[in-house]
């Protein structure tokens, strides 16, 4: 019968508008600004940077080692180094970024910043209602609006965080392990100084910086 | 064309070919040629595309596509930048289905380097690259039947089960369409326990919501009147033109990469491929309805099966990653067809050549043929069958 298929498909479409009345499943429709959905864990946007304690400058974790100025595929990050050293968490004199910018109308969202970075010092952010009146200044974030506390990585991504802050406190206890047993070779060394100046120290061989300084090349 | 155009044409020495080329149908003499661009800002183009025209009153008899305003220069920004670099790209090429670019990409690197992907990682790639493909064909179908006429609704159930779908893909990765979550070697995060179970719910209903869409559309009339017949290509034009995916099976050319190559693991699973009889735009919407029922089989035996392990080649580097020289070319079935990533690599961190075979690009290069004698509105309807983004045409 010609029009058979119409009616078929106009009872669905029936089926549809009487369902979304008494089931809230078939109702997708979110009324945006008044109603929310739940935020979904591992939702990410933009980058910030992560500090410890309560000081955003001095427990900054960067050590401004401009990897991620590097790899950024748009090219959104510049990092400018400082010329003295401050101590990080594990107390080692490290270098820190005097000035840290990300243009976030550049920034891409692809997180290859956070994969990258060796220090756990850059996270996504899940803060999407960043929209200002100032095209320029307004998207162009410098370090201290990027600077959020490990209290605030925790609340937005509670599993990922809680991952790197086991990683870092089993670093941080290797590192307090080898400085304990330093200290202990520099006791034993105090106590005999004749054995341990017989005892010739063979040089260690220089560490080529390796992955941490390489620099990409880019053909001319 | 008009007379005078052709006086003016000859009086400038202007060639009869490329732009100025004659019509390929005999107009039938009576009122002159009408010749009118479509685009690029033309609703129906999903972007931004023109087809220059030449009409004998309804009737098309040239069409020229126009590419290239879209170009972003992708393939020459890969070449300048490293590996991984390039994969947050890819999502953009065909935007609605960055998991099946990522893998693509993936895999010419993964055939370059030579690395193995653990199990759990090719599990996770195929329940991905499927859940795309029914997002990518509900979509698909959805926008045809939008450009029939029926605009919002079958659109808005197809977008409705999308959002189903992406709401798993933000769970996972962290993105709902910029996703850039494979890597060389591997995946980047695992999936979680709870993510397969919510996954296994969403596969679990996507069968009632085909059933539902085919009920809607399948045997309408009207759908039916405008659609059989309409845009015919012959199956061994569409070999010769380099025609892949939905659209070249909509002809009866059994080639389906999955099937063909078996690359990751498909040869494990159980499914079939839908052929069509007259390659036209009726076999070509019938083609992703049976593609979608077939993804749904893959996913249910997928996810029965996935193992544990871990989802990264251990020896995967993330800096300082420098393929040895050599080329490469990976291939996948995407949901459009044949996508492609041909590399080459002198040892550096950066490809020396980087290409990429885009399957849209190439399924539009046919639509003059399709197009020849139909009408302006089937233009419109054919060109929605060839299933197209416009990020992937221009790259």
């Amino acid at each position: 019968m010609l029009g058979e298929g119409i009616l078929k498909g106009l009872a669905e479409t029936a089926r549809n508008f009487a369902g979304s009345f008494v089931s809230a499943e078939r109702l997708t429709t979110v009324q945006y600004p008044e109603e929310r959905i739940a935020p979904i864990e591992a939702t990410r946007d933009f980058p910030f940077l992560l500090y410890d304690g309560s000081d955003w400058e001095a427990g900054m974790r960067c050590v401004a080692c401009q990897i991620c100025e590097k790899e950024c595929p748009p090219q959104c990050i510049y990092i400018e180094k400082s010329k003295d050293k401050k101590p990080d968490a594990l107390g080692k004199p490290q270098f820190y970024p005097a000035r840290f910018d990300i243009d976030i109308s550049v920034c891409m969202s692809c997180q290859i910043c956070v994969e990258v970075c060796p220090f756990e010092a850059i996270k996504m952010d899940t803060e999407f209602e960043l929209s200002t009146t100032d095209r320029f200044g307004g998207l162009l974030y410098d370090r201290k609006e990027l600077a959020k506390s490990n209290e605030h990585y925790h609340k937005i991504h509670p599993t990922e965080a809680a991952e790197v802050d086991a990683r870092l406190a089993e670093e941080k206890a290797k590192a307090d392990a080898k400085a304990k047993a330093a200290a202990a070779a520099a006791a034993a060394k105090a106590a005999a100084p004749v054995q341990a100046a017989v005892q010739v120290q063979p040089a260690k061989p220089v560490q080529p910086a390796g992955d941490l300084t390489a620099e990409r090349e880019t053909k001319a | 064309m008009t007379d005078a155009k052709l006086e003016f044409d000859a009086a400038v020495g202007a060639k009869q070919e490329g732009w100025n080329r004659p019509p390929v149908m005999e107009p039938s003499g009576e009122g002159g040629v009408l010749e009118l661009a479509m685009g690029p800002h033309h609703p129906s183009t999903h972007g931004v595309f023109r087809m220059d025209v030449a009409l004998d009153g309804e009737r098309v008899i040239r069409l020229k596509p126009v590419f290239g305003y879209l170009h972003r220069n992708h393939e020459k920004l890969a070449e300048g930048m490293s590996y991984l670099g390039s994969m947050p790209f890819t999502d953009r090429l065909d935007y609605i289905c960055s998991l099946t670019n990522n893998w693509a990409y993936a895999l010419a690197v993964e055939k370059l380097t030579g690395q193995e992907v653990p199990e759990r990682a090719e599990y996770l790639r195929v329940i991905l690259g499927e859940l795309t493909r029914v997002v990518n064909h509900a979509s698909s179908i959805g926008f045809l039947i939008q450009e029939m006429g029926a605009s919002g609704t079958p659109l808005m159930y197809a977008f409705r089960e999308r959002e189903k779908i992406l709401d798993l893909f933000e769970a996972l990765t962290g993105a709902r369409m910029m996703c850039n979550y494979m890597r060389f070697g591997g995946c980047r995060v695992d999936a979680s326990a709870a993510w397969l179970e919510a996954t296994r719910k969403v596969v679990a209903g996507l069968p009632g919501f085909v059933d539902e869409f085919e009920q809607l559309l399948r045997s309408n009339e009207i759908l039916m009147a405008r659609c059989q017949g309409v845009g015919i290509l012959r199956p061994d034009l569409a070999v010769n033109a380099g025609v892949t995916g939905p659209l070249l099976r909509a002809s009866g050319v059994n080639y389906d990469i999955r099937k063909v190559d078996g690359y990751g693991i498909y040869n494990r699973f159980k499914f079939r491929v839908p052929l069509g009889d007259h390659g036209d735009v009726y076999d070509r919407f019938m083609i992703r309805m049976l593609e979608l029922r077939e993804s749904i089989k893959i996913l249910e035996q997928a996810l029965k099966e996935i193992p544990v392990g871990p989802v990264m080649d251990a020896k995967a580097k993330i800096r300082g990653f420098r393929p040895k020289a050599g080329e490469a070319y990976g291939r996948i079935e995407a949901p459009k067809g044949e996508l492609g990533f041909y590399l080459i690599s002198d040892g550096g961190p950066n490809p020396y050549r980087y290409r990429v075979r885009p399957p849209s690009l190439i399924n539009l290069t046919i639509l003059e043929d399709m197009c020849l004698g139909q009408n302006v509105a089937d233009v419109v309807l054919i060109f929605g069958s060839v299933d197209i983004v416009l990020g992937e045409v221009d790259r």
